[in-house]
């Protein structure tokens, strides 16, 4: 920041400066003047096409380093959901505790947040971790940051979306890890747990009984797949990450498991995005069972393929 | 009042364009296919929307005198800043220079009787009337709440005012550019007087040609996607909208590769105009005019290849990202080389204040802060930050109002003796141009550090901390509106009572200098032969200058 700042502000000043002296210094003497013939310097074009090129680079190198750790989340995070829409933010901590146009994070750890629309685009930009990112309908975006000092912090949305977007904003109340825990558990109620309710949905929309936790069913086991890779009937192989797993429950025939038929129904429509958040926590909290040896989801190690 | 000694007291020429009375009345206007009076119907129409998007703008701006919001409701705010950005954009901006200086000096600057084909330039007028009627109709049956952008699913599902005129009239209005852009091809390809050589046409060409590439290569883009959107909104069909099977991203890419390409379509031909006033007025060559005339290709064509920079914060993958953040820095060297090389000509010429220099200078001052400030957007760790902030409404204003209008509006003060025949006052224009660019910096300067403590863009309220910058810029704005009114007063009384200017009154090398003002119907009694370099002050005897160097020759670069 500083450095393009600083390449900034010399290459305004100079400019300025120069007009402005050649502005004063040639001057017109008399009427009729001419100015002095000169047609080009082939050498000088070379210097200032070269010259910023070269820093402009450097400004492109900084800005990319930085661009690409904040695309790429570190492993440890602190998973918090957040759905916009016409004009409120809803967050849902992993326990399941839900707040509106607020947001709880514990100072020093690593927060990710997985961001859903339910309507029109919306971003969640929060100015003093310099952080934004924008919330599409159709797509799970993530960012993440890490809080380093405790205090309250505005939060916008900085994504035109309609008549009361300017409306569309709150607070991030940074917590020492003591304080969130006690804060967690004094409000959390126990139905509100995500795992408990996408547990709930997995049986009422019937998935259990395709899926079947030992590979029995007609759908793969989901026991151990968040996570992992999956294997494809086309042969390429996925991540399970959110998008996966909604983008499974959404358009099931996107992508296929290897050796399965395409019979699953699509969900669209039928599902809210809160739901497909606690069917997806549901799904994560099956990443520690016991894996079956036939019927599962995931790729084979490279090596028995 | 006084202008230069070189040019005498004189009559107006007996007959010329305005006064031809080949058909009498209104008549003889909407029918012409002169592109000097067909430049002159464009230069009505256009003002007519700048005035609309200037008005829509001072209300912005008193709305945003306190937090809460001084002027008006949510709703309305909304459609205010809709309507000046569609307004601006498509309806003055794109056509302004193009439409009006290219329309009525592309012909004269080449020596031709008229554009290629005379009767599609005028079917353009028609066409951009046309648009305008239904945009001016979706204005005022209930507005357009959706942003310039028109980002979908807001506007094709769930906006609630008048977004199908309003797509249906840009729509119709892409091809006005198009049309306009294709005459000038093919004029500034086959219509050279003899001796007009590639290289000696003026910069102002160059740059028009590099603008139309961009009009008929990027406004089909922009007229297929907006139709798409307005389909999605009357039939339900699904291009955008995720719940029915389409994607809004897919917008934004179709979006951009039309809307940042015609960031340039407003930019170039501005540049354009730049290149005639400073040599003009320094009565020399231009520092490296094959470098400029390079520069324009080049930045119409980079220009194609960076849309995606507008997207960094959509979720686009990180690879995307890393390249058109690198193209978008790659863009910013053909702008550097221009302003080097406008700066460089200034050295050792023989400068003269006149209004035109005015601007010009007040140009590059307010175009390097917006191109420099476009290297903070372009790097992908700041732009996270600074993104859909104020900093990008005072970054995108410093390019189009600080560069385009500003380069527009010297244009005007340039060519306003050859358009109408007469001079304006001297001293008040100097003093206009002075209030345009202090009015213009108080307006958006602030805006930079409003969006740096991270005011979101298109906030109707916004937090009481942020009151003290806005307030300031509300109070430029008011300066700056005294900077466009005086002109518009002085340029309107000049057309009756301004001292008549002669032939070329400044004065400057161009052909278009070398007919009457105003010039006739058919441009030139003879066809010219062009037979000198381009911006060559010293082997033109016609041009009444000292033609020795009053200062010793340079060490180097001189021939």
């Amino acid at each position: 920041m500083l450095f393009i700042s600083g390449i900034c502000v010399f290459f305004a000043a100079a400019v300025t400066v120069a007009i402005i002296i050649f502005f004063f210094k040639y001057h017109r003497k008399t009427p009729d003047a001419v100015g002095i013939t000169i047609h080009e310097d082939w050498r000088l074009e070379a210097v200032w096409m070269i010259v910023p090129l070269m820093l402009s680079m450097a400004m492109f190198g900084w800005g990319a380093v930085v661009y690409v750790d904040y695309r790429n989340a570190p492993r440890d995070t602190l998973d918090i959901y957040v759905i916009g829409k016409q004009w409120m933010w809803k967050a849902q901590q992993p326990n399941g505790l839900k707040e509106i146009n607020e947001l709880h994070v514990p100072v020093g750890r690593n927060i990710r947040l997985i961001l859903a629309s339910e309507d029109v685009i919306h971003d969640f930009f929060v100015p003093a971790f310099r952080v934004k990112m924008d919330v599409v309908p159709g797509h799970y975006n993530t960012m993440w940051f890490r809080p380093t000092r405790p205090g309250r912090y505005h939060f916008f949305c900085s994504q035109y979306c309609g008549t009361n977007h300017a409306l569309m904003g709150g607070w991030v109340t940074v917590m020492e890890p003591s304080d969130y825990a006690a804060w967690l558990s004094g409000s959390a109620g126990g139905n509100a747990n995500p795992v408990v309710a996408g547990e709930k949905l997995f049986a009422e929309k019937a998935c259990s009984t395709c899926h079947v936790a030992n590979g029995t069913g007609r759908s793969p086991s989901l026991n151990g797949v968040y996570g992992a890779q999956v294997l494809l009937a086309d042969g390429s192989i996925v991540v399970a990450d959110e998008a996966y797993i909604r983008e499974s429950i959404l358009q099931p025939n996107a992508k296929i498991v290897a050796g399965y038929l395409p019979l699953m129904p699509s969900f669209q429509g039928q599902l809210t995005e809160e739901q497909i958040f606690a069917l997806t926590a549901y799904i994560k909290s099956l990443q520690s069972q016991p894996v079956p040896a036939k019927g599962a989801g995931i790729a084979p190690p490279a090596g028995k393929r | 009042m006084s202008n230069t000694p070189l040019t005498p007291d004189r009559e107006l020429p007996h007959k010329h364009y305005l006064n031809a009375s080949y058909r009498s009345g209104l008549r003889s206007w909407l029918l012409t296919t002169d592109h000097k009076r067909i430049a002159l119907l464009y230069l009505a129409s256009v003002t007519v929307f700048f005035f609309i998007g200037g008005v829509l703008a001072t209300m912005i701006r008193i709305h945003l005198l306190t937090p809460g919001g001084a002027l008006v409701t949510p709703e309305t705010y909304n459609k205010l800043f809709t309507m000046h950005g569609v307004a601006m954009i498509f309806f003055f901006l794109i056509p302004s220079i193009p439409a009006v200086f290219g329309n009525f000096l592309i012909p004269l600057m080449i020596g031709a009787k008229d554009l290629a084909f005379p009767k599609i330039n005028l079917l353009s007028w028609y066409i951009y009337v046309v648009g305008g009627c239904f945009v001016l109709y979706s204005f005022g049956t209930g507005g357009l709440d959706t942003g310039w952008t028109f980002y979908t699913p807001l506007s094709s599902v769930y906006s609630n005012s008048a977004v199908t005129p309003a797509v249906i009239g840009i729509f119709i209005n892409g091809f006005s550019s198009i049309l306009t852009g294709l005459n000038f091809i093919v004029t500034i390809h086959t219509m050279r007087a003899p001796g007009m050589t590639w290289f000696r046409m003026p910069l102002f060409v160059w740059a028009h040609y590099a603008t139309s590439l961009v009009m008929i290569l990027g406004t089909p883009v922009v007229a297929i996607t907006l139709l798409l959107a307005g389909l999605e909104r009357m039939f339900h069909l699904g291009f955008f909208n995720p719940a029915l099977g389409g994607d809004p991203i897919l917008f934004q890419h179709l979006f951009w590769f039309y809307s940042h390409p015609a960031v340039y379509i407003m930019i170039l031909p501005a540049m354009g105009v730049i290149s005639e006033i400073i040599p003009t007025f320094a009565r020399k060559p231009i520092f490296g005019y094959a470098f400029i005339a390079g520069s324009s290709i080049a930045i119409a064509v980079i220009g194609f290849l960076v849309w995606a920079h507008h997207m960094f914060v959509t979720g686009e993958s990180t690879y995307a990202a890393l390249t058109f953040s690198f193209l978008s820095y790659l863009v910013a060297i053909p702008s550097a080389v221009k302003v080097f090389n406008w700066t460089s000509t200034l050295y050792k010429g023989s400068i003269s204040w006149d209004p035109p220099m005015i601007y010009a200078l007040g140009f590059i001052g307010l175009f390097v802060i917006g191109g420099l400030t476009g290297l903070f957007l372009a790097c992908l760790g700041l732009d996270i930050h600074i993104h859909d902030t104020y900093f990008v409404v005072a970054h995108f204003h410093y390019i189009m109002v600080g560069g385009a209008v500003m380069g527009y509006v010297g244009g005007l003060h340039f060519w306003w003796p050859k358009i109408t025949g007469r001079l304006y006052p001297r001293s008040l224009s100097r003093f206009a141009a002075v209030v345009l660019f202090i009015g213009f910096n108080l307006t958006f300067f602030p805006q930079f550090i409003l969006g740096y403590l991270g005011m979101p863009r298109r906030y109707h309220t916004y937090p009481p901390e942020f009151q003290v910058l806005n307030v300031l810029s509300t109070a430029g704005a008011s300066i700056l509106a005294l900077g466009y009114l005086l002109p518009m007063s002085y340029l309107t009384w000049s057309m009756r009572y301004g001292r008549v200017a002669g032939q070329n009154p400044w004065p400057a090398t161009g052909l278009e200098w070398k007919t009457d003002s105003p010039p006739l119907t058919e441009n030139f009694e003879v066809t010219p032969v062009v037979t000198w370099e381009p911006y060559d002050f010293k082997n033109r005897p016609d041009l009444g200058l000292a033609t020795g160097a009053p200062l010793p020759a340079p060490a180097h670069g001189d021939d």
